[in-house]
């Protein structure tokens, strides 16, 4: 096929600002350092840096050949480029998921991108820093903007700021991406993506500065550092029963080693048990015995207390034998680079034969790598530990996307000097990175319905707008305990990118081949491509997706097709996420059906000429 | 912080700007890099 192609980009520097800008978003500040912290701490970079080298970069460049390749001839949507590949119809069907999976990805990455911006506008005119320092306080203007309380929340007039927030910034990305690849989203690119790194270098340098915690002196930059980036081993106890017929008093556990209070890393407990996780650096060589003496009250007065072991420190090895640790640094690499979304494989798709994707494919991870190490892993979970203390961040549900980033981080900036200015530069550069993210998730859908359905931009754009804000308001509507959201992120931003990760690397190594795969990945070349690359994506990276696919799908899976229950013959939230996901589906099964047929004819015509 | 801490982000962060700064390098670099693409071919949105 040769259709005439109409957009392109119009620089160098601005594909690969565009790339990087689509795939720095709130993972890279937000999501890593909470990943890292969560598992392992410095131990996460060892699976982190392998999974980029035998996943990441062999992943890019397949993506960055294949939406090339698929261009050249006419293609830039991934149902368009699957089919021309693969020589059939129903390569077409197989793409879908490059369209869909970022379409819905955009329904609620958008509201996330409003609440950056609602939490920039908050510095800006008080409602935040006037919170002071109040996790509590944070957590329910969190929770209030963006209706976790109950359903239809954010409709309910009662927080319309953050639903004219919501409006605008479906606005600017329409509008952006209403004017096309160049005149828009490389355009917007070249001059956020800069602005953005300013911004983040201004926050970091106020972070790197700040004084330690007068009231905790050991709460300072250098071991909030240590916190983020220390190999963690930790020692366990045994988990305490509380005596039959006592509840545990909330906070009154306390921990001694021979006389010597000690702040323990963790405490779980609920109203029957207590477990407590120790930090293994900090007692290293004390001691000895691994004897602690722990005191906690019951909510009938009673003072109770107990003699108990800690295990031995656990070894580097044993914490990078779980799987769980090897699946989380996977995605994360996955949703930092913006791979198997079907979004590199659109924008590449708009380059020439001879235009290089070797080195620009690097240069995009290098730089999106710099926004995500350096950028991200200095901010944040420094920051937090200053202000908020070891014991805040070491309960995983403080150092999540949302809780690290709406809870912690808005309290710390409202406990530092000229916290407005910073809490409001830190949720501007979150927006900024957010739009260059949802921008290239809208492109991928736009690219289906123009060449698809022979749509003008002005159509597709109006299509898609009607078709992303219903799932918006969806997502919106059922916004209690974040359950649509979090049902379309699972299914989409986890399930789906493995499979469609996987079917990209199976039909450039194995359907487009070894010899031309190479010769692909060489073309226009201005680094030399290692030819081991192709041992890498026709072998391991498949086989190291699917073992880290089925390692997850077996841990969270069942949870998930669990939630999907109905109760009390009403049906769940997550049923309904699933009947909305199918539906979306059964659309674009349709648009793709309509797009073959217009394929066959155009193919009809180019053979008789 | 301990040692190890400090090897592992030491060993990360310069890493990644080296990457960074021999890709920007590389392609400041080649000549008549930014050649290799498309010329402005303008967008109306009006194309219907």
């Amino acid at each position: 096929m040769s259709k005439e192609k109409k957009e392109s980009w119009n620089s160098r520097v601005g594909v690969i600002l565009a790339v990087v800008g689509s795939a720095v978003g709130l993972g890279n500040f937000l999501r890593f350092p909470g990943e890292a912290v969560k598992n392992g701490g410095g131990l996460f970079m060892v699976p982190y840096i392998i999974a980029f080298l035998i996943v990441g970069i062999p992943l890019a460049w397949s993506e960055w050949a294949l939406g090339r390749y698929g261009g050249n001839r006419g293609h830039n949507s991934a149902p368009g480029i699957f089919r021309e590949i693969l020589g059939t119809s129903k390569g077409a069907y197989l793409g879908m998921l490059g369209t869909i999976m970022p379409m819905l990805i955009y329904t609620y990455y958008v509201i996330l991108e409003a609440l950056c911006l609602y939490f920039a506008w908050g510095f800006l005119n008080g409602d935040i820093p006037k919170l002071g320092n109040d996790v509590g306080a944070v957590a329910t203007h969190f929770k209030a903007a963006v209706g976790a309380n109950a359903n239809g929340e954010l409709f309910s007039g009662s927080n319309s700021p953050m639903l004219i927030c919501l409006i605008l910034c479906t606005l600017i990305n329409f509008s952006l991406i209403y004017r096309g690849i160049s005149k828009g989203i490389e355009i917007f690119c070249a001059i956020a993506m800069p602005m953005l790194v300013v911004c983040a270098f201004v926050v970091l340098f106020r972070v790197i500065t700040l004084p330690a915690n007068p009231e905790h002196p050991d709460q300072n930059f250098i071991n909030g550092l240590g916190f983020m980036w220390n190999p963690e081993q930790t020692r366990t106890t045994e988990v305490i029963q509380i005596p039959e017929g006592e509840t545990l008093l909330p906070d009154s556990v306390h921990l001694s080693e021979h006389g010597e209070n000690i702040t323990p890393l963790l405490v779980k407990s609920d109203a029957q048990s207590i477990q407590v996780i120790l930090d293994h650096h900090k007692h290293d060589g004390v001691a000895a015995d691994n004897q602690f003496t722990i005191t906690y009250e019951t909510e009938s007065g009673k003072n109770l207390g107990d003699t108990l072991t800690a295990t031995e420190p656990q070894s580097y090895l044993k914490t990078l034998s779980n799987p769980g640790v090897w699946v989380a640094a996977t995605g994360q690499i996955f949703f930092s680079l913006s791979l198997g979304f079907g979004l590199i494989l659109t924008y590449s798709s708009y380059l020439k034969r001879d235009d290089d994707i070797a080195l620009s494919s690097i240069t995009s991870a290098a730089g999106n790598g710099f926004c995500e190490v350096v950028l991200g892993g200095m901010i944040a979970i420094p920051a937090a530990f200053i202000f908020l203390g070891k014991g805040f961040l070491s309960d995983p549900s403080n150092v999540g996307t949302f809780g690290l980033g709406f809870v912690a981080l808005p309290n710390v900036f409202n406990q530092m000097p000229a916290g407005a200015f910073f809490g409001f530069l830190f949720f501007f550069l979150l927006f900024l990175a957010a739009v260059t993210s949802s921008l290239s998730m809208l492109q991928p859908t736009i690219a289906l319905l123009e060449e698809g359905l022979g749509l003008s931009r002005k159509k597709s754009v109006s299509l898609l707008a009607v078709i992303t804000l219903i799932g918006t308001i969806f997502i919106a509507w059922f916004s209690q305990g974040f359950a649509a959201l979090d049902t379309v992120d699972f299914w989409m931003a986890n399930f789906f990118i493995f499979i469609f990760a996987t079917i990209q690397t199976i039909i450039f190594g194995w359907v487009i081949g070894k010899e031309k795969g190479y010769k692909e990945l060489c073309s226009g070349a201005e680094i030399k491509v290692p030819k081991i690359i192709m041992v890498l994506i026709r072998y391991i990276s498949p086989l190291y997706l699917l073992g880290i696919f089925l390692l997850w799908a077996k841990g969270i899976l069942p949870g998930y097709i669990k939630a999907m229950a109905w109760s009390n013959g009403k049906p769940s939230v997550a049923f309904l996420s699933i009947s909305f996901i199918l539906l979306v589906i059964t659309f674009f099964a349709f648009v793709v059906a309509k797009s073959n047929q217009r394929w066959r004819k155009e193919d009809l015509l180019e053979e008789k000429s | 912080m301990t040692v190890a801490g400090w090897m592992v982000m030491g060993f990360t962060v310069i890493g990644v700007i080296s990457l960074l700064s021999w890709s920007i390098w590389k392609v400041i670099s080649t000549p008549n890099s930014t050649e290799h693409l498309h010329g402005t071919m303008d967008i109306d949105p009006e194309d219907d």
